[in-house]
């Protein structure tokens, strides 16, 4: 254990700190589209979540909590959402990543269209990151 | 007016604090400076009426790349202070500064910033701002712009990251497989 996971005030300031910081993620995420955010940033917020965990517990914990085959599955299932709704389009009769067909309403349909497209980028965003984080971050040996 | 002389105040502090990454031998206090770098200029964006790209400077730039750099010099083998520099140094020094003087000179031929004649600005922008609404339903042209418009460009985006992704786990893997012949 570094010296900074001893700490009991940085322990409970992470535990605190991290679900006020899926909850912002989740307001950047869903208001997108109404002000400043989006799926890219989102994502990033949402990885600062095992971040500061790893940080205030030690990686070892996170990766038991968090295992990084979940992260690559996220980041894997994220690009096929966005792929998957652009063939959606193509399914309505339209061109691939052209919302306007989801819905009755043209405007309606293509505000799904983003609505879900920014939720595949946010999985791929918090996916990513989590593993290039892991892939950083070495295993520990056990006789360390 | 007072946005003016907050861009000046934030562009000098960060002058100033490229000055100090330059003369800085510890890492750790370059990767701080760097993130304090990051997140001025988030500030900046924010002044210029950029939310968007400072939502994302300041968690990608500021936050995550700080994040990653920290998680990299905390590894055993790395050596934190640098040695003093070598006497070539004097001529990158003066290539550096003479490059940088190019660039500025360079920004000339740029329309000044929120100029409403400028290319940016004449070609397909205000189609967008004025389209949005009845298109997309959305209130946040930048959104739809990123999502709809040029929906394609942002799946390339994702593209780019993903491959990050897969190159880590790559990197990752063969780091194993090497453990695995040594033993």
């Amino acid at each position: 254990m570094s010296p900074i996971q001893k700490n009991p005030v940085l322990r409970e300031t992470a535990h605190t700190l991290i679900p006020i910081i899926f909850l912002y993620a989740l307001y950047v995420q869903f208001h997108s589209d109404f002000g400043p955010g989006g799926g890219f940033q989102a994502g990033v917020i949402f990885a600062t979540g095992p971040i500061i965990h790893g940080m205030a517990y030690g990686f070892d914990l996170t990766r038991r909590f968090f295992p990084p085959w979940v992260a690559e599955a996220l980041a894997c299932l994220g690009v096929l959402i966005y792929i998957g709704v652009g063939y959606a389009g193509l399914i309505y009769g339209k061109n691939f990543l052209d919302y306007s067909g989801f819905a009755a309403v043209a405007a309606e349909g293509e505000h799904w269209g983003v609505f879900l497209v920014e939720l595949g980028v946010a999985i791929t965003l918090f996916g990513t990151i989590t593993t290039l984080l892991y892939t950083l971050v070495a295993k520990r040996d056990k006789k360390n | 007016m007072i946005s003016t002389f907050l861009i000046y105040a934030l562009f000098f502090m960060m002058l100033a604090i490229v000055g100090l990454i330059i003369i800085s031998r510890h890492l750790f206090i370059s990767v701080m400076l760097f993130g304090f770098f990051s997140l001025l200029s988030a500030a900046l964006f924010v002044v210029m009426d950029a939310p968007d790209v400072a939502f994302t400077e300041a968690a990608v730039g500021a936050g995550l790349s700080t994040i990653l750099l920290l998680a990299v010099i905390a590894k055993k083998n790395v050596r934190l202070i640098d040695k003093p520099p070598r006497r070539k140094t004097f001529v990158v020094m003066i290539t550096m500064v003479a490059l940088g003087a190019l660039l500025v000179y360079s920004t000339q031929d740029m329309p000044s910033f929120g100029d409403p004649s400028s290319p940016a600005n004449q070609h397909l922008a205000g189609d967008y701002l004025a389209r949005t609404q009845a298109d997309i339903g959305i209130d946040n042209t930048v959104t739809a712009v990123l999502a709809s418009y040029r929906g394609f460009d942002t799946l390339g985006e994702l593209f780019v990251i993903f491959i990050a992704g897969i190159g880590a786990v790559a990197i990752r893997a063969a780091a194993a497989a090497d453990k695995q012949q040594k033993n």
